[in-house]
């Protein structure tokens, strides 16, 4: 069992938590990603880190309420437990000659692009930060970006909070104007991590993308996030849980993982409801 | 006087067309009288071939003469020695290949049922049994164990019977490796698996969940915490794909994720956390063990109807005969001689946002026929050209293996591996690191479960003479 040392709501529907995992919490880097269950009979899902805190022994995780599970984890209080938490998962973000970045994240997606910020941050390169949020009281993290960020732009789809667009606008002036990066690495929705790939290709500027398919055991057993490349024009199979998550955003076949994404959307769908009425009914009794 | 009847008692079953629509286990077991009967067709031959048939030389005459005298406990005693997990084996060994194949009583009829009276002892020694396993005095000295599999279940079982302080890390939240998240509960019901777990634990194994070695903790660290010996056993890793077309369509998965939704997720339950695709008709390629469990599993969870498709013909069917022979009653269709070449998808060209595009509409196949003999003597199936058909599907099932994990050969220096990815190992399981053993699946890839039983006893003895040296038996 893993304790809640701290929770915080981010927004409506965002919330972080530090859970007490200290063999995790030496581990992890940014890029990385762990897999938990709320309780016994749980789903396993896995969440990316948001940071750690390796002398109290605690890792940081920001997760959206999207399914029954989530909706489960939102209930729990700081002090409680949570069943299994494992990890760190995964290839950590690559680093090593990159001295200009340009950080791409999209709602939900900021909470993992935050720790790559602030890694590249630490490692003295020039980080560049674009977050992009539907609506104003959706946008998390803007103070701990403009920390680690030489420049930050805040983007909202309707304009309610900084520059009205979606993050691809300041990137494709950036590019157009001359401005070149070592790398853009781009955490969000798979239809923005492919609009950055597309922004970014006339330029020629690398882009790595952080792939989050669905997953069970995340140590590279049932190949359920198996992802499809496109190499010098042969497809490879890769699995994110090993492989990844972050993959190269020129050779991913997107519309394959937006497809595989909703498998079980309908299921989904339904769990949550369920959670959400069970929750109703406790707050009735 | 022996029991002469040529044949075994046969094992109960439940109905086929009643155990294919549940969950609960196929073989019902020998009640006492049954066991007794069938114990007295032992001939307790003085060679005994049917121990060196077994891989972890259970003293099988000794404990068959036991249950004649209706010393059940005193049976389980003696497979105990041998035997770490002896209700698991009584299940999903394939004695007709090992002990069985050797019992002389199957010259001139069939065999003695020494899985099935193994699995009677071990059944009734949980029912009945009041005392716990006792943990022995301990030498101080410690090894870790990587993965709680079959492999590495035995070998802590062994170690801790020696004295040895041992602990078990196990990547998923649940020990036993495959035999949870892969075997399905009708051959081997989980509570089954979990009373094994318990006796380990009375005998002082400790075992941690959670823990990815390779990730969370490296065997370099595990030395550095005291550990004296590691003992891998990690298991077979991701799995194969044919590399046809069609195979990340919705409704495509891997035996092991098929699997593991099923049986470690509880996605067969109703109501479950975890979802699978339920119902429809299911195509499962591959002719293993893996594959009729997958298949066996898709007609439990309410399919309509249920292919088995391989490339080659029943003779070269890799899956025990049992196996086959159950899920043929339970109503599989078994296509031979076929081999998919496409797995055909739901495409709505004209409503990109149909829910149903990319899901699986069916699977196209080639009928193959059986051409030359290759190196190892199996007759190597070849296309017959025009012969493609459509078999309407949708979920497939890819059963055709797997290859070893690569996170503990990635980040433990000095650990070599062979072509295919297996840790190499010599006839101690020792590997090309000092005090790394491995054993089972990461080793030979894809095999049972009595043989990594087998590999874990093994380098149990090694490890015990490596630390404890002349001392050790």
């Amino acid at each position: 069992m893993y304790r809640i040392l701290r929770k915080k709501v981010l927004n409506p529907t965002v919330t972080q938590m530090e859970i007490e995992a200290p063999l995790v919490a030496r581990k992890a880097k940014p890029g990385q990603f762990i897999i938990l269950r709320v309780s016994e009979d749980g789903e396993r899902i896995p969440l990316t880190v948001a940071g750690t805190d390796p002398e109290e022994g605690s890792v940081k995780i920001i997760f959206q309420v999207v399914g029954a599970t989530t909706e489960l984890l939102n209930h729990k209080n700081e002090g409680e437990y949570i069943q299994d938490f494992a990890g760190p998962l995964g290839v950590p973000t690559h680093t090593e000659g990159i001295s200009k970045v340009c950080i791409v994240g999209g709602g939900v997606g900021c909470a993992i692009a935050m720790p790559v910020a602030q890694e590249f941050k630490r490692l003295g390169a020039e980080v560049t930060s674009i977050i992009g949020f539907r609506s104003r009281d959706l946008l998390i993290l803007e103070d701990e970006f403009a920390a680690c960020s030489d420049r930050l732009f805040v983007m909202t789809d309707d304009g309610s909070y900084g520059r009205h667009g979606n993050v691809t606008v300041p990137l494709k002036e950036m590019l157009e104007a001359g401005e070149r990066f070592d790398m853009i690495i781009t955490i969000g929705p798979l239809v923005m991590m492919k609009f950055v790939t597309l922004t970014a290709k006339p330029y020629g500027v690398p882009v790595t993308v952080s792939m989050n398919p669905i997953m069970i055991d995340g140590t590279g057993m049932c190949g359920g996030c198996r992802i499809s490349l496109v190499r010098g024009g042969e497809r490879i199979t890769k699995f994110a849980c090993v492989d990844g998550p972050d993959f190269d955003g020129y050779e991913i076949d997107f519309d394959e993982a937006m497809s595989r994404g909703r498998m079980y959307a309908d299921f989904e769908r339904r769990a949550r409801e369920k959670a959400c009425n069970l929750f109703k009914k406790e707050a009735e009794l | 006087m022996p029991n002469m009847d040529p044949k075994k008692n046969p094992m109960p079953v439940q109905d086929p067309l009643v155990r294919a629509r549940n969950f609960s286990e196929v073989a019902l077991g020998y009640p006492e009288e049954t066991a007794v009967i069938e114990a007295q067709r032992c001939l307790n031959c003085k060679n005994s071939p049917c121990v060196s048939g077994c891989p972890v030389n259970v003293r099988i005459p000794d404990f068959i003469a036991k249950i004649r005298e209706r010393d059940y406990e005193g049976a389980y005693r003696v497979i105990s020695e041998s035997s770490s997990l002896p209700a698991v084996c009584g299940r999903v060994c394939p004695q007709e290949t090992q002990c069985e194949a050797k019992c002389v009583r199957g010259i001139k009829g069939e065999p003695v049922g020494i899985g099935r009276l193994e699995r009677f002892v071990a059944d009734f020694h949980n029912a009945n049994a009041k005392e716990r396993a006792q943990a022995p005095a301990g030498n101080g000295r410690r090894v870790a164990i990587v993965g709680s599999g079959p492999s590495g279940l035995t070998c802590a079982g062994d170690l801790a019977k020696k004295g040895y302080s041992v602990t078990v890390f196990e990547a998923l939240h649940t020990a036993g490796g495959v035999l949870v998240y892969g075997i399905p509960e009708f051959r081997l019901p989980k509570a089954i698996v979990a009373k094994e777990v318990e006796t380990l634990k009375e005998l002082g194994v400790d075992i941690e969940t959670n823990v990815i070695i390779g990730k969370t903790l490296t065997i370099d660290e595990l030395f550095d915490m005291g550990y004296e010996a590691v003992f891998v056993g990690s298991g077979a890793g991701l799995p194969n794909f044919m590399n046809i077309p069609g195979e990340s369509l919705k409704g495509v998965y891997s035996a092991n994720e098929f699997l593991t939704r099923s049986n470690l997720m509880k996605a067969y339950l109703e109501d479950p956390s975890t979802p699978i695709m339920k119902g429809g008709r299911v195509a499962v390629v591959g002719g293993g063990n893996v594959a009729m469990d997958a298949a066996r599993t898709a007609l439990r969870l309410g399919a309509e109807h249920v292919y088995i498709i391989y490339r080659r013909s029943m003779e070269e069917l890799p899956a025990r005969r049992e196996e086959v022979e159950h899920a043929m009653e339970e109503g599989i269709d078994f296509r031979l001689l076929n081999n998919p070449v496409e797995i055909l998808g739901y495409n709505n060209a004209e409503d990109p946002r149909d829910p149903m595009n990319g899901f699986v509409t069916g699977v196209r196949c080639i009928k193959m026929e059986l051409g030359e003999p290759d190196e190892r003597g199996r007759r190597r199936p070849v296309e017959i050209p025009g012969s493609e058909f459509e078999l309407s599907v949708d979920a497939v099932v890819m059963a055709i293996g797997t290859s070893p994990n690569p996170l503990i050969k990635s980040t433990t220096e000095g650990l070599e591996v062979n072509r295919r990815g297996g840790i190499i190992v010599d006839e101690d399981g020792l590997t090309s690191r000092a005090g790394v053993y491995a054993g089972g699946d990461a080793v030979t890839g894809a095999a049972t479960v009595i043989s990594a039983m087998g590999a874990g006893k093994v380098a149990a003895k090694a490890i015990d003479r490596a630390l404890c040296g002349e001392k050790a038996e």
